[in-house]
């Protein structure tokens, strides 16, 4: 739902009952907005009631649909049908297929909620647009420097517009044209380019694998996989060689960017270094409750560039069981030889009782969403919201991306810690 | 009448006689009203609006020390999010330790839909009593959970012999019913069923049905003077609290459509008087309610006492603003309840309404009498204005304001305030349900329209820099181009 809002003038069309879009809207941006151009209230949807589930809700879906494309103007509709339809068993694709000379696509995927959670449901709608729209659609050829980047997750991820900027930012600064279908004025323009381009960028630990597989076998385009968006210089330095390098950037442009890029990074740790270094509540263990993209975008900020060391990180996205032993490795590859012990649990109770008998040897710094709150308060700990459900902050364009995203990160995570003092 | 026999709460289609479809004007339905022979019409094309589940359990999680166990997909459970932390914050308000309330999902998942899921649901609800010690816990329903027929009211009946609390069912399918206030009868339902007690004995307390209190403390000093205490139900209530409700002198409520089924279940249960008055909004209704509750408790002339001083105090405030506000054309885009009360309040400003889009209509509540509000309107608008019933259909709305072009547009929902806007037309929106609480909100409410429709800024730039999502054929239609014959329905 909120995937497809992602893409600008891309609508939902739901089959579903009358209240699934604005709840999760509600429940997922919180306090960071999900109105736009389009908003949960002007989805198009069936609001499927008692006589839906008694009888099936085939033509209630057709008469949305249909009227749908008369009223609302967007450029591509995407069903998605939700609990009540997909238990009812309402044949979805005849309907759609019955609009197949719409004047606008239409594209379908089955999102019960029983079937997965809003991360996999993400993963579904960008792998039906590409199978239903772009496939049969014919392609021009690959255009040189055009890079697609994957990642972000619109809405669920509270930085997701900040970020995909900055990702843009830093692949313009490599002389690369960027390509992401997500945030305002991308749109149907930037799907349509998805398959000229020369590589695929996925920066995730696994979401989003899917998808990359998915173009290189219906495109021929390669992908390169980056586990995390990059935060701080280390991170960040880091990802710009890589890229650069697997796809042939001159060194002599790579090496004074980085160079440019560090020496302002590292003037504004300079000059903040007492009050990162002298302070009497801020300890040098910190644990993430979050996602596995934040869970490791962050440890490995804090580890490799900000000197801080993991205790346990808890991954609270339902990380699949396949993706685990990948996700857990990465947490094991930090520098010096630094490792992380890793959690995957969706229980937030027993979360909580693992930090509280754990020792931080000092104040601990959580990092993960407003859940963890009163957990902080309770041990006296440092407390940073980064995911959701986020709440208590407002983010309009702000990231945690790149250099910049480093610094903002640490101003973040010192703004609460300058609210103490004992 | 209402049935606490029943496992469940009727919906409001059914028990009511509600719609969510109808274009005309408000003599017009209040004569469908009147003889019976009123409708609601269906649509054949719609968008989202909101379902009884998040209208249930979003109430029922503000209670302090209870839990809630959504049987249901994790998806669906997502008003745990919505929740926190809006509840933790208004504890930390007003000092309540609400550590004991929780809201757990049971994740449902593609085999419980085969084979069902009660015995992981008694799990779960043992589980949540022994990690959170609440005491109570609500078991919310779902779509899953009524298409497949889970027996959620035997599960309760089980734990709560067991667990030694109320354990009780809530009632809230989505696909039960359109109207998503059906959602509060559900939850009140079950704490009339499940969690109040009889009376041992009378205590000095007023139930206010309210949604979240910000006006507490003017509230208990003006009740201080009448020798009563308020207790605001249900957010920031104890489960003890609750129990006691039967033993309240009165009951009154600040939203009609909320309060009906506590109101007057509390009534034909345990005798305690509702006060069926119009809700406190501007000046009428605030006299009409405290009067009500003076009458109740025999306090005539304390009440009167309070209402001059407040008349005195306020009007000659509120009247330069008058002037400034006359002619005001203005649109109200809310549900009835909050609707009909605003409606009133502007008219006391001197502004017209020139339309009202309800987002439904109770016919009647649960004493059989047409809502107080909107008899007030019948009898004493200077105008018959165009009333629709439109279900929170954005397409109508941004129709109707385009048609209508109001100075400014009212507005109460979650997405419904910015569509005006990039209309151009400023808009308000009251989410506090004591915006405009007696003379005091009335003025506030009275500057509040003045500065919105004064500084133009924002409206202006925004509208300016948007395009509308809707077609300009949509624009040209009439709002309910959509509307089909409706399948009469029995809940």
């Amino acid at each position: 739902m909120q995937t497809v809002q992602g893409i600008h003038r891309g609508v939902p069309v739901l089959h579903a009952g009358p209240g699934c879009a604005a709840k999760l809207a509600i429940g997922i941006a919180g306090s960071n907005g999900d109105s736009g151009y389009i908003s949960p209230h002007v989805y198009p949807c069936s609001n499927v009631s008692e006589t839906e589930t008694v009888f099936g809700g085939e033509s209630k879906l057709e008469e949305t649909l249909s009227n749908a494309l008369k009223v609302i103007d967007g450029d591509i509709f995407v069903v998605l049908t939700g609990c009540t339809a997909e238990l009812v068993g309402d044949d979805i694709a005849n309907v759609v297929r019955n609009l197949k000379d719409a004047a606008k696509p239409v594209v379908f995927v089955a999102t019960p909620g029983f079937k997965g959670n809003n991360l996999e449901g993400h993963e579904w709608v960008v792998n039906a647009i590409i199978e239903q729209y772009l496939v049969p659609k014919p392609r021009g050829s690959v255009q040189k420097g055009l890079v697609n980047i994957w990642g972000p997750v619109p809405s669920y991820d509270p930085f997701w517009i900040g970020n995909i900027r900055e990702l843009e930012n830093l692949t313009i600064d490599l002389g690369l044209e960027p390509n992401m279908i997500f945030g305002e004025q991308r749109g149907i323009a930037n799907v349509d380019r998805v398959p000229n381009a020369e590589l695929n960028l996925l920066l995730s630990p696994w979401l989003g694998l899917s998808t990359v597989k998915l173009l290189e076998e219906r495109f021929g385009t390669p992908f390169l996989h980056i586990p995390a968006y990059p935060i701080g210089a280390q991170e960040t330095s880091k990802f710009l060689r890589e890229v650069g390098q697997h796809l042939g950037v001159d060194s002599r442009k790579l090496n004074p960017l980085i160079e440019r890029h560090e020496t302002e990074y590292y003037y504004h740790i300079e000059r903040t270094s007492d009050v990162f270094l002298e302070n009497r509540t801020m300890s040098r263990r910190f644990s993430t409750v979050t996602n596995a993209a934040d869970a490791l975008a962050i440890s490995r900020f804090l580890v490799n560039d900000f000197g801080l060391v993991p205790a346990t990180q808890y991954i609270t996205d339902a990380t699949p069981i396949a993706h685990q032993q990948s996700v857990a490795r990465y947490f094991r590859q930090f520098e010096y030889g630094i490792e992380a012990e890793v959690q995957f649990s969706t229980d937030g109770y027993k979360i909580h009782e693992d930090i509280r008998s754990a020792d931080y040897f000092g104040p601990p710094l959580i990092i993960g969403s407003i859940f963890e709150k009163k957990l902080a308060e309770e041990l006296s700990g440092n407390f940073l919201a980064v995911s959701v459900p986020f709440k208590e902050r407002l983010v309009l364009s702000s990231s945690y991306v790149g250099y910049r995203g480093g610094l903002r990160l640490l101003e973040d995570i010192y703004t609460y810690v300058l609210r103490k003092f004992n | 009448m209402i049935n606490l026999q029943r496992k469940e709460s009727q919906v409001r289609e059914g028990r009511l006689g509600s719609i969510t479809g109808y274009c005309g004007t408000l003599h017009d339905l209040g004569k469908r009203t009147g003889c019976g022979g009123l409708a609601g019409k269906e649509r054949c094309f719609s968008q989202a609006s909101l379902c009884n589940a998040a209208c249930a359990l979003g109430v029922l999680s503000f209670i302090t020390d209870a839990a809630i166990v959504h049987h249901a997909p994790t998806g669906c459970a997502v008003t745990a999010m919505q929740v926190a932390n809006a509840k933790d914050q208004l504890a930390a308000t007003i000092k309540l330790d609400n550590s004991k309330s929780c809201y757990v999902c049971t994740d449902m998942n593609e085999s419980d839909t085969v084979f069902g899921a009660t015995d992981n649901l008694r799990d779960v609800v043992r589980e949540t009593r022994r990690r959170y010690q609440p005491n109570s816990i609500f078991i919310g329903a779902s779509c899953v959970s009524g298409v497949i027929g889970e027996d959620l009211a035997s599960v309760a009946r089980e734990l709560t012999h067991e667990l030694g609390i109320p354990v009780a069912p809530v009632h809230c399918e989505g696909f039960r019913t359109k109207i998503w206030a059906s959602g509060f009868d559900a939850a009140f339902h079950a704490i009339l069923s499940a969690v109040v007690k009889p009376p041992i004995k009378k205590s000095n307390v007023v139930n206010v049905i309210n949604f979240f209190g910000s006006a507490r403390r003017e509230i208990t000093a003006m009740f201080a003077r009448l020798d009563v205490e308020p207790l605001f139900v249900i957010s920031n209530t104890t489960t003890e609290q609750l129990s006691r409700l039967s033993e309240s002198v009165a009951t009154l409520s600040t939203c009609g459509t909320l309060g009906t089924y506590l109101g007057h279940g509390l009534q034909q249960t345990y005798g305690v008087p509702y006060v069926r008055s119009l809700q406190p909004h501007g000046i009428a209704g605030f006299e009409e309610w405290l009067r009500g509750l003076g009458q109740v408790l025999g306090k005539q002339a304390q009440v009167e006492d309070i209402l001059s001083k407040e008349r005195k105090k306020y009007w000659p405030q509120i009247e330069r603003l008058q002037s400034k506000l006359k002619g005001l054309r203005a649109v109200v885009g809310m549900g009835p309840g909050f609707n009909f009360n605003t409606a009133r309040a502007l008219q006391e400003l001197g502004i017209e309404i020139v339309h009202a889009a309800a987002w439904h209509f109770d016919k009647q509540y649960d004493d059989g009498h047409i809502p107080a509000a909107f008899e007030y309107l019948l009898s004493h608008s200077p105008n018959d204005f165009g009333l629709s019933v439109s279900d929170l259909q954005n397409h109508e709305l941004v129709n109707l304001l385009a048609t209508e072009k109001p100075d400014v547009f009212f507005s109460r929902h979650v997405g419904s305030t910015v569509w005006a806007m990039k209309l151009g037309i400023p808009a308000l929106c009251l989410y506090d349900e004591y915006a405009i609480f007696g003379y005091r909100g009335l003025y506030n409410f009275a500057q509040s329209i003045l500065d919105v429709v004064t500084n133009r800024s924002l409206t202006d730039n925004l509208k300016k820099r948007v395009k509308l999502p809707y077609t300009e054929w949509w624009l040209e239609q009439r709002p309910n181009h959509f509307a089909v014959q409706g399948n009469s329905k029995v809940g």
